[in-house]
Order: C-alpha cells, then sequence, then structure tokens
C-alpha cells in the first residue's frame, strides 16, 4: 500500500521544440551523470577529475583506453603498434556484416580495434603497458587484439621491461571464430618466455572481463589485480544460469568475489592502482 | 531442427555444414575413450589433481604405443570422457570437463616430462562445463594455466580433436606441437547454437551460425589453425571405427616419429613460433605517415 496515489496517467515530457527554438533550449545534457552505484547526480567535471570514480560512493565508472593509459603512465608516453586491422578473415555476416561493426568500432572510438598500446614509464620505472577497449566491439579479442597484445610482450622480451595489461573484454571475439580462439595460446606462449626470463607480468582486471580474455591473459600475471566491484568470469552469467536453472548468488563474479575464491591479488581502488603497481614492480626487479 | 526453417529448405553451404555438425556429434561416433582403447595397449589411469578432486570428465592415463621397427613408446594420454548411456553421461557431466579435470591433466603432463613421456591428447568436448562450481574454482584460471604451461612443455605433444572441439575448453588441452582434427569433426570458439543465441538473437538460427563460423575440419586447416586433419572411412569413423583408429593411430605415430627426432631446444622453439604466428589476418598501415602528423597522434592521446 502506497501513501500517496497518481491520479493522472504517467508524466510525458514536453514535446520536443522545433525549429529555432531547439537552439534555445539550455542543454544539460552531459554536463550531469547519475552514479549507478548510489543513484546520485554527479557533475561531470567532478567525475573525471576523479579519475571516473563517484567521489561520493566510490563506485568505479567504465574509464577509455586513451584515459587509462594517461592515468598510468607520465607525460611523454608514446603510443605504439597502431595501425592493424581486422581482415575480417571469415567474411562474417550475423545480422550485420562484421566490416560494418568494425568501422561503427572506429568511428566510436578513434582506434583500430579494441586494444592500445604505449610504451612509457609508470612512476620511475619504464614499462610496456596494453590497454584493452570495451567500447569497441566489446573489448573482444579477435586478431588484431591478439597480435597488439603478442607486439606488448614482444617488446617486454626485448627490453626486458615490465608489462602491464589492463583488460576489459567479453571475450574471443565470435565473428572472427577459431582464429580469435588461438590468439590466447598466442599470448600465453609469450608470456611463458616472460616467465621463464623472469620479466615482471601484472594483470589489472577491470569490469567486465570474461571468456577467452579471462582464460588466458588475465589469469597469467604475476600479480592479478582487479579494480573494485569489476565482474569476472568464465561463463557469463546468462550462460550460467541457463546451464543450471537457478538465479546466480549476490555479489557471483565480482571482483571481491574472486578475492575471496583466491584468484586475485588484490583489489584496488583506482586511486591506488598505480602506487600498488609501483609498488610491486620495485618488489619484482631482479638484480641483473 | 527449428520449426520454421523445416518448411523451407536450407542453402546447400548451411546444410552441409550442419551436416559436419551432426556427423562431429553422431552418438555413434567412438569417443576419445574408444580410440585409445583401439590405438594404445596397457592404459592405466591416473586420478585427481591433488587440490580439489577428480574430474571423471577427463581421462589421464600412461599407455604404450607400438611403433614401427616393433619397439614400444611410454606415452602419457589424456581423454575427454562423453560417457555412452545416460547414467553414464551425467557421471562424466556430459564431457564437460571443470577446473579440476584441467588441473589434473596439467598435473599428468608435468609427470611426463619428468619421465620424459611424450604426451597425447584426445580431445571431444563441447565446452568447459559453466557452473557455479566451475567458477568458483577458477575454471578460466585453471585452462589459462594449461596453455602456458603446453607451450612450454619439454616433450613432444600431439592433441587430436576428433569430434567436436569446443572452445577453450578443447583448446585448454591442444597447445601442442602437433595439432590434428579428424576429417569430420569441428573446432570452434563457440558451439553453433550459443552463437546463434547471441549474434542472431535467436537459437534456431544454428545451422546458419555452424556455415558463417566456419567451424570444420578442412574450413579450420584453411585458416591454418590446426596442423593437419586426418582422413576418416568414407561415411564417417562410425561406420568403421577399427579402420577409423588404424588410420588415427598411423598418424599419430608418424608426427610422434617427426618430434621426437628433433631436439628439445628446436622443438620447443618451433612450437612457440607456430603459436606465435599462427592466425595472422590483419593489415598493417607503416607508422611513417602517423610520425609525419604530429596533430592527429597527440589528438589520439
Amino acid at each position: 500500500m502506497s501513501w500517496f496515489k497518481r491520479e493522472n496517467a504517467d508524466l510525458t515530457s514536453a514535446p520536443a521544440p522545433e525549429g529555432e527554438d531547439a537552439e534555445r533550449r539550455v542543454r544539460t545534457d552531459g554536463l550531469w551523470v547519475k552514479c549507478l552505484g548510489c543513484r546520485q547526480a554527479i557533475w561531470k567535471a567532478d567525475l573525471e577529475a576523479n579519475l571516473n570514480v563517484c567521489p561520493k560512493c566510490g563506485y568505479h565508472f567504465g574509464m577509455d583506453a586513451q584515459e587509462r593509459v594517461a592515468s598510468l603512465l607520465e607525460p611523454g608516453y608514446e603510443l605504439v603498434d597502431q595501425g592493424l586491422r581486422s581482415t575480417d578473415p571469415l567474411n562474417f555476416t550475423d545480422i550485420k556484416p562484421y566490416k560494418l561493426r568494425l568501422e561503427q568500432g572506429r568511428r566510436q572510438t578513434g582506434l583500430d580495434d579494441a586494444i592500445l598500446n604505449a610504451v612509457g614509464d609508470l612512476g620511475p620505472i619504464p614499462v610496456v603497458l596494453s590497454v584493452m577497449e570495451y567500447a569497441f566491439a566489446g573489448g573482444s579479442m579477435g586478431a588484431v587484439v591478439g597480435e597488439t597484445i603478442a607486439r606488448a610482450v614482444d617488446r617486454s622480451l626485448a627490453g626486458r621491461k615490465p608489462l602491464i595489461i589492463v583488460t576489459a573484454s567479453g571475450g574471443a571475439r565470435m565473428q572472427e571464430g577459431i582464429v580469435s580462439l588461438l590468439q590466447m595460446a598466442k599470448i600465453s606462449s609469450g608470456l611463458a618466455q616472460m616467465d621463464d626470463k623472469r620479466i615482471p607480468y601484472i594483470c589489472v582486471l577491470t569490469h567486465p572481463t570474461y571468456g577467452g580474455v579471462t582464460a588466458s591473459f588475465a589469469m597469467l600475471g604475476d600479480l592479478n589485480v582487479a579494480e573494485p566491484g569489476a565482474l569476472i568470469g568464465f561463463a557469463g552469467p546468462r550462460v550460467i544460469e541457463q546451464t543450471i536453472r537457478q538465479k546466480l548468488p549476490e555479489g557471483f563474479q565480482r571482483s571481491e568475489f574472486l578475492l575471496e575464491k583466491g584468484f586475485l591479488d588484490a583489489v584496488m581502488s583506482r586511486k591506488e592502482l598505480k602506487q600498488y603497481l609501483i609498488r610491486a614492480l620495485e618488489f619484482m626487479q631482479v638484480p641483473a | 531442427m527449428s520449426e520454421e526453417q523445416a518448411g523451407k529448405p536450407l542453402p546447400a553451404a548451411v546444410a552441409a555444414a550442419w551436416e559436419r555438425v551432426e556427423r562431429a556429434r553422431h552418438p555413434q561416433r567412438p569417443y576419445p575413450m574408444d580410440l585409445i582403447g583401439r590405438i594404445f595397449t596397457d592404459f592405466s589411469e591416473i586420478h585427481g589433481d591433488r587440490r580439489f578432486g577428480d574430474d571423471e570428465a577427463v581421462a589421464c592415463g600412461m599407455a604404450r604405443l607400438a611403433m614401427p621397427g616393433g619397439t614400444t613408446q611410454e606415452v602419457l594420454v589424456i581423454g575427454i570422457r562423453k560417457g555412452g548411456t545416460t547414467k553414464e553421461k551425467v557421471r562424466r557431466n556430459f564431457g564437460m570437463p571443470n577446473p579440476e579435470g584441467y588441473r589434473k591433466a596439467l598435473r599428468s603432463m608435468k609427470l611426463a616430462e619428468k619421465f620424459n613421456r611424450p604426451v597425447i591428447a584426445i580431445i571431444d568436448v563441447t565446452a568447459a562445463y559453466p557452473g557455479i562450481g566451475a567458477e568458483e574454482r577458477g575454471q578460466g584460471e585453471a585452462i589459462a594455466r594449461n596453455l602456458l604451461e603446453m607451450s612450454r612443455l619439454k616433450v613432444p605433444t600431439i592433441s587430436v580433436i576428433t569430434g567436436e572441439g569446443g572452445s577453450g575448453g578443447a583448446l585448454g588441452l591442444a597447445v601442442a606441437d602437433r595439432v590434428l582434427i579428424l576429417e569430420s569433426a569441428v573446432y570452434s570458439v563457440i558451439p553453433p547454437e550459443g552463437a546463434a543465441a547471441i549474434m542472431w538473437r535467436d537459437a534456431g538460427q544454428k545451422q546458419f551460425a555452424a556455415a558463417a563460423l566456419r567451424i570444420t575440419a578442412p574450413e579450420v586447416a584453411d585458416l591454418g589453425c590446426v596442423d593437419g586433419i586426418v582422413p576418416e572411412p568414407a561415411g564417417g569413423i562410425y561406420t568403421d571405427p577399427e579402420a577409423g583408429a588404424i588410420v588415427l593411430g598411423d598418424t599419430i605415430r608418424r608426427h610422434l616419429a617427426e618430434l621426437q627426432a628433433m631436439p628439445l631446444d628446436q622443438l620447443i622453439a618451433t612450437r612457440r613460433n607456430k603459436f606465435r604466428n599462427l592466425a595472422q589476418f590483419y593489415t598493417e598501415t607503416p607508422p611513417q605517415p602517423r610520425q609525419t602528423s604530429p596533430e592527429e597522434a597527440s589528438s589520439r592521446v
């Protein structure tokens, strides 16, 4: 039973102004953001100044690959390994041609695919950084993402520099079929060489990280660190629910759940992440 | 199978692709353990991952392989167990391994490495099991660890996909010196049903998904994602499992002899290079133009 009753039908918004009036309308769009965690309104500039973390409740909003690189590396870093584009090896079409999806991804993100490599300094330490871009086809891993990360591994091996990969991905890119599956093996065998040569590799898992990314490099760091509240898993929640025909428990596949189960070394807020990484790399510096 | 398609015939290519899937899943198709029984002798199973439990969907064991010239080779064999009867299928979790299965396989492979025995994996798996327990115990980590460790295992390794090569569930046992696939088997990043449900938003489109994903043995080989196709008897291996097993056994012997002739360093370097360089489907624009326009470069930062 509610205290108040709405007598009229649902409220409708005012009709969109036409012609010249449209320009006179005050545009608040984009200045305020509603927090998905605490549901409060946040001024967008505050949010951006705070690394896309809600200043009120600490909810971590997504961050694009370029912001991520800038948030971790000192100014003067260099973006590398760009210009790779998928050839659409299966000539794939579902309800929409894959080539169109690629174009759309490029337009929306300004990247050639869902990955961005950079070399630069993390604090005082020269590193290779590879960041996945979720806004490009759900961060999915096809031949270009696989090759780009493999090149980051090659750079680490060649320069004996620590590698940091920031994941955000739905998994393997279905539109590239078996080609995308084998990228998992490509990257993992490179990481085995880094392990042999005792070159540090740290994986930073962000929301969301799934499928073939979890089942390869995301779980293979010397340290695996996640942002708070990120969903991380092998199978997606819907697939599991359909398989077992039960509701999933609260908090299932969140970072904190994985920490409890022993699959993460730490859950770090975005503000503390950089210091933690620097501290870890100092520990891992092997005397030459 | 979907009702609305029963009326109109499928395009020929789609029907052909789906027929391959049905062959790969044919109920009479010999399962890995049938083939292992026909090809190897003295199979002695070893159980458990020493961490949590024993996965009944994955069998690992010591076995012997008769080699040309009358010698016998000790090998470590891994096979997926799908189970035949319904009761057996339930016991084997329909051949869908949990993390323990991958960890048991890795423990067995490490054992083989210690005693310098080649590893042969016979794979027919729909998928790694997507369940709550599997997630809690790190399905992703278990598969990932196998990819990494298999890439540097210090013994010859051969993996054969004999039915369904189901995504990470298969790849977790297939980072090998030689990855072979039976003629009517399939190797896919996702089962056609799953792809149809996700990408077409209609599980009834599975035949179209099967065709679009290019999962049949010849297509996967054309993409350079396996090292060879093993022919089956005309009409499929289920029409004559014995003959099929003889061909497969001889193929395994031939590859094994080649691998054993290689020095260890070369073996591992060759394996690494193969996985580093396969599945490269991209174009590359030379970096020079980007460097000549600093404005563009800085706008991307």
